[in-house]
């Protein structure tokens, strides 16, 4: 849309008009903007993993070096998925493009191309599956809303299947139940058939595959890392937290997301939690091998995600442990819950999770043998196990942010916000119609956290901000907590462009400041090793 | 005829006007959704531009203006166009549509005809010259916002292995709340 040519004097510019004409959406060929779109994988990531067709090539470049047979192998991909998924068939005949679904993406709400409302995203693959899969799409071709696959049609699913978090919220609304998510998820299988992934995807998926995290870092960094850790514990409590790393015969296995680890404001959540862990006497250990909750592999096809989380129950397997305990983390808890026994069945080696502290089993984790750490530390305090000083985090004015992952896709509601309000004595909810199942995404998710798309990602994330920007004038919030390391990555910079003033945390941060542990010195500094208002640090 | 009351008796008016040209720079599909304004969050673009203009027109009519504030407004409202599909100069000519609007209804109204007063002109002169001055503001916002981007790119890769570069003593402040 930009100007070409000699600029227009400023009193000529109202007069252009900038609406484009209207014209039916298969007639407007797609355009490459920059900010929109993610650099390609490079070839070495595609080649770790074994996938098809490494090679250099650029979005943006009009020769992508597609294989001479691109669209069969495309078309036997849709036809494929079409026996194997009843849902993706589903899907693909009965949209009556009611329209009730197309102003609750947060990319079109933010951003305004219609190209994002969820029935059009949908349909760019959907006239493809007409044209080669019905009689009347046969027939009748664009009449009845079918196209042929071309380049330019490929690349236009590739451009909208990498604009779509796979955050479910349209699907909320939509009277037939249609999953846009899952039909995002199918359309980047296809394209990942010809090598069309992105380098932030396909980078972690690598080096997940490899070493068992994104980054690709080796047992020792990991290890440095967390004694890192435990140093400043030491420094804010007094108190030399211990861990474990690789034990066998440990009873649980402690697997978060990577993310929180290495960067902030995540590894203040590792803080938390090695401290609670701690306080109750946890028999647990970290793996090295296998360390990360994140799984890219489920942004690229169902068959890299099953890989790479393979790792996680061979090493549970390896240890001998009963059950595994998961961090923060939000896909982590949306593919063990939706996929993982799907996969394999409940594994054998492991058993059905129950607390030590508590005694209480956790029934809803009895197929995956996972559970989501606020599950586990609701239950802690529900049990009055847990000492708590609320007022060391009465400098907070806390908000939740739904992840869409662990909010749609696992009905994980209270947990987190009963950890908040027994942590913490200022908790204000965002307007009703932006949290819990109808959370609004952070616009970041399913991969696209990257940096040369920031501008996608920040109006993606407007509808989010919108909603915390409410609250904060309102009640002067200014802390964003959450439970998902994209979250953690990509909500920091969300609020530095929205809403400056207003810091993120994992919900374990929280607890890890009000958590009373036995012999502690008195806290004058919180986990970021901040002084504490009002508690001998800085008023 | 004064011309702040003129535009005060106007205001709806020349608010859904301004409104629906700043609309217009949308594709039709959009536009139809961002018109409505039931609930803000639900349209957040929309009740943001809708909300944004009449805060934006009170300040230009008072009779003085407080910049401070009217670069405020016009932020809420550049922000989101700075991340929109639009050039540099599409995303801040709706200020430039705020004066059409304004030139078009005092023509219809004739109050040039109608022997303008000295203080009539003044006036006029005084709010075009706030709505050219709002113009330049929000060209300075509109590179903020955009410099703000590209900074926002850095401090992400750098937050999100910061333990690792900390350990390999590539930072050594203390880890601030604010890294960036
Ligand atoms: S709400 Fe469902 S049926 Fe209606 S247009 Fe959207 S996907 Fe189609
Ligand atoms: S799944 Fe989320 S991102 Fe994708 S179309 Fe639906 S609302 Fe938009």
């Amino acid at each position: 849309m930009a100007t070409k040519g000699k600029p227009p004097k400023p009193e000529e510019l109202s007069k252009i008009s900038y609406t484009p004409p209207q014209r039916n959406w298969m007639d407007i060929p797609v355009e490459f903007k920059p900010g929109m779109y993610c650099h390609a994988t490079r070839p070495k990531y595609l080649e770790a993993v074994g996938m098809p067709f490494p090679r250099d090539w650029s979005p943006a470049d009009a020769d992508w070096k597609l294989p001479d047979n691109w669209k069969e192998i495309i078309l036997q991909g849709i036809k494929e998925r079409l026996m194997k998924y009843r849902t993706f068939h589903v899907f693909m005949d009965i949209c009556v493009r009611c329209g009730a679904c197309a102003d609750k993406c947060h990319f079109f709400l933010g951003g305004g191309d219609p190209k994002n409302m969820p029935v059009l995203r949908a349909e760019l693959l959907r006239s493809v599956y007409r044209k080669y899969f019905t009689t009347s799409g046969k027939i009748f071709g664009k009449a009845a809303g079918a196209r042929e696959l071309t380049e330019d049609v490929l690349k236009e699913i590739w451009y909208y299947y990498f604009q779509c978090t796979e955050c479910r919220r349209c699907s909320l609304f939509c009277p037939y139940g249609i999953d846009q998510a899952e039909i995002t998820i199918i359309g980047r299988e296809l394209l990942n058939l010809l090598g069309l992934n992105l380098d932030w995807i396909m980078g972690p998926v690598a080096n997940s595959y490899r070493t068992g995290n994104h980054l690709g870092l080796e047992p020792h960094t990991i290890k440095a890392n967390i004694d890192f850790m435990l140093d400043d514990i030491e420094t804010i409590t007094g108190i030399r937290v211990e861990t474990t790393f690789n034990r066998k015969g440990a009873e649980i296995l402690f697997i978060g997301p990577s993310g929180d680890l290495f960067g902030v404001p995540g590894n203040y959540v590792t803080m938390g939690e090695l401290m609670l862990f701690h306080e109750i006497g946890l028999d647990y250990t970290w793996s090295t091998m296998a360390c990360e909750g994140g799984n890219f592999g489920f942004f690229t096809s169902m068959e890299v995600a099953k890989k790479l989380y393979y790792k996680i129950y061979s090493e549970a397997k390896r240890l001998g442990v009963k059950w595994i305990l998961g961090g923060e983390c939000g896909h982590q808890w949306r593919l063990m819950n939706q996929y993982a026994d799907t996969w394999w069945g409940p594994p054998d080696f492991l058993e059905e999770p129950v607390s030590p502290i508590t005694g209480t089993k956790f029934e809803n984790a009895k197929g995956s043998k996972i559970v989501h750490i606020t599950e586990f530390t609701a239950d802690l305090i529900k049990h009055g196990k847990l000492k708590l000083d609320k007022s060391r985090n009465d400098h907070l004015k806390v908000t939740f942010h739904d992840s869409c992952n662990t909010s749609r896709a696992m009905g994980i509601f209270e947990e987190p916000r009963y950890i908040i309000k027994n942590v913490c004595n200022h908790f204000y909810e965002m307007p009703e119609s932006t949290i819990r199942e109808k959370t609004f995404c952070c616009g970041s998710g399913s991969g696209l956290n990257a940096g040369e798309n920031i501008e996608l990602r920040m109006r993606g994330g407007f509808p989010r901000a919108n909603a915390v920007k409410y609250v904060r004038e309102k009640f002067g919030v200014n802390m964003l907590a959450n439970i998902c390391a994209i979250d953690r990555a990509a909500l920091p910079t969300l609020m530095d462009y929205w809403n400056p003033g207003v810091d993120v945390c994992g919900v374990h941060e929280l607890l890890g400041n009000a958590l009373v542990m036995t012999g502690e010195i008195e806290r004058t500094l919180d986990l970021r090793g901040e002084p504490l208002p009002g508690k001998g640090g800085a008023e | 005829m004064n011309l702040r009351n003129f535009l005060t008796e106007k205001k709806t008016l020349i608010l859904s006007k301004w409104f629906n040209l700043i609309l217009d720079t949308y594709p039709p599909e959009t536009a139809k959704f961002f018109r409505n304004q039931d609930d803000p969050f639900r349209n957040p673009v929309g009740s943001t531009i809708f909300v944004g203009i009449e805060k934006i027109f009170d300040e230009i009519i008072k009779e003085k203006t407080d910049v401070a504030k009217l670069s405020i407004f016009l932020e809420e409202i550049i922000k989101i166009r700075a991340v929109q599909d639009f050039s540099a100069s599409q995303a801040i000519a709706f200020i430039f549509s705020f004066k059409d609007i304004l030139k078009d209804e005092i023509n219809q109204a004739d109050l040039l005809q109608k022997p303008a007063t000295k203080e009539f002109l003044m006036d006029l002169h005084d709010f075009q010259s706030k709505i050219d001055l709002a113009a330049l503001i929000s060209f300075d916002i509109y590179m903020k916002c955009r410099e703000k981007l590209y900074e926002l790119k850095a401090n992400e890769a750098k937050k999100m292995t910061y333990r690792l570069l900390q350990q390999a003593k590539l930072i050594v402040e203390s880890p601030e709340r604010d890294i960036n």
